[in-house]
């Protein structure tokens, strides 16, 4: 059975015998839809980051830094992009994880493995995902990036770019071997419980607003709508997602309720798949941020991998699953 | 005893600052703070989790926002 199950009723009671909207009406699934959304979404989001928090606690960006020195060139990747998962990311700490990394030793490929799953494998997209496309949509999101940003990091070593970043980012090194002050578990717990409530009051306002648009899709534009500009046998509206995508990173909670209703009126889930990796794996602010410590031809080289690998996710999902 | 607090210029790491200069102040402390925004400065210190609270060149807060008792505690335990 349906885990929220339980809340279906709930947004049915609200919808027909609190509001009193007479059932079957496009108003009725509209509120019906906003009402179960949300609730379901906030219960995942406080739920999941708490949860991912606690783990993380145990796992800082110092650690992993540890771990990832000791790895040799293709565990690296794959670890690198399984501790992206976990990690959080914003445009400020791309820098110093950059240099941290680098500068004590971590090969620059396995520093992009880690530097695109960490932004694009985020516990918000995952909540989103989870929660209205289901759990194999997640899935097949979590392992499709785990694959951009393990190759995407392979391939960045193998090319040698190491002279494509900044002079002084190698004239600096550093010892990664430092000791952080240990927590406690009433501090792991505080730390998970205050970090929660901040990305909650963060993303609050972008979620309801997504879905809210995301309802008013569902209740009033019609099946289908869509499907003639953006089924999967378009070829150009995977590439012209992806583009849409790359400005949008700070929203990625707004967007993807917005885009679950897409899918519904005919966007294909390749596509839709392909947008939401854009929106939070290529982000215009980081790539600004990164040009302080590497050459803009690396940031494009580096954003063109990760670019063709999300079209060709996108293509091989609306092939697979139509 | 040198104490410093190094961050991106992002508010949290400001908020530490303020309240690592109250927590001073409250301690009766002889000793200023230092605000350090040099991401190079950080790094070099091990760390890349920012705010930091570092006494001595030792981080000994990264990564959170510890209240105002935690901090004077933490800076106590560093004196002795």
């Amino acid at each position: 059975m349906d885990i929220f199950y339980p809340l279906q009723l709930l947004a049915d009671w609200l919808t027909y015998n609190v509001f009193n909207i007479a059932p079957k009406t496009l108003l009725a699934g509209a509120v019906d839809f906003f009402i179960n959304d949300t609730i379901k979404i906030f219960i995942l989001l406080s739920v999941i980051i708490f949860f991912v928090s606690i783990v993380r606690s145990y796992l800082p960006p110092e650690k992993i830094r540890k771990v990832l020195s000791h790895k040799n060139k293709y565990t690296g990747n794959i670890v690198a992009s399984l501790l992206g998962i976990i990690t959080p990311f914003c445009s400020c700490s791309a820098i110093p994880l950059f240099l941290g990394f680098v500068q004590a030793g971590v090969p620059l490929g396995v520093t992009f493995s880690f530097l695109v799953a960490s932004p694009m494998i985020n516990e918000v997209a995952l909540v989103m995902l989870l929660g209205l496309f289901g759990w194999k949509i997640a899935l097949i999101y979590i392992f499709s990036g785990l694959i951009i940003s393990i190759l995407s990091g392979i391939i960045i070593g193998k090319m040698k770019l190491e002279n494509l970043v900044e002079p002084f980012v190698y004239q600096n090194k550093i010892n990664g071997n430092v000791d952080l002050p240990k927590m406690t578990r009433k501090e792991r717990i505080i730390y998970a419980r205050d970090y929660t409530l901040d990305i909650l009051k963060r993303v609050w306002l972008y979620v309801i607003i997504g879905i809210g648009v995301g309802a008013w899709i569902h209740g009033y534009v019609p099946a289908d709508f869509l499907a003639q500009y953006a089924g999967s046998g378009k070829w150009y509206a995977v590439p012209l997602a992806v583009l849409i995508g790359i400005p949008l990173y700070s929203n990625a909670a707004g967007v993807i309720p917005l885009v679950s209703a897409l899918t519904e009126k005919g966007v294909s889930m390749g596509t839709t798949l392909a947008f939401m990796m854009s929106v939070t794996g290529l982000s215009l602010p980081e790539f600004m941020i990164l040009k302080k410590v590497m050459k803009t031809k690396l940031i494009i080289i580096f954003a063109s991998i990760v670019g063709i690998g999300i079209i060709f996710t996108g293509y091989l999902f609306n092939f697979i699953l139509r | 005893m040198i104490i410093q607090v190094l961050g991106s210029g992002c508010p949290t790491c400001k908020k530490l600052f303020e309240l690592t200069k109250q927590a001073v102040g409250e301690l009766g402390l002889e000793t200023d703070v230092e605000y350090i925004t040099d991401i190079q400065e950080i790094v070099k210190m091990g760390v890349m989790s920012t705010p930091v609270l570092a006494i001595d060149g030792k981080p000994v807060i990264a990564g959170s926002l510890p209240d105002i008792k935690k901090i004077k505690e933490t800076i106590k335990e560093a004196i002795k």
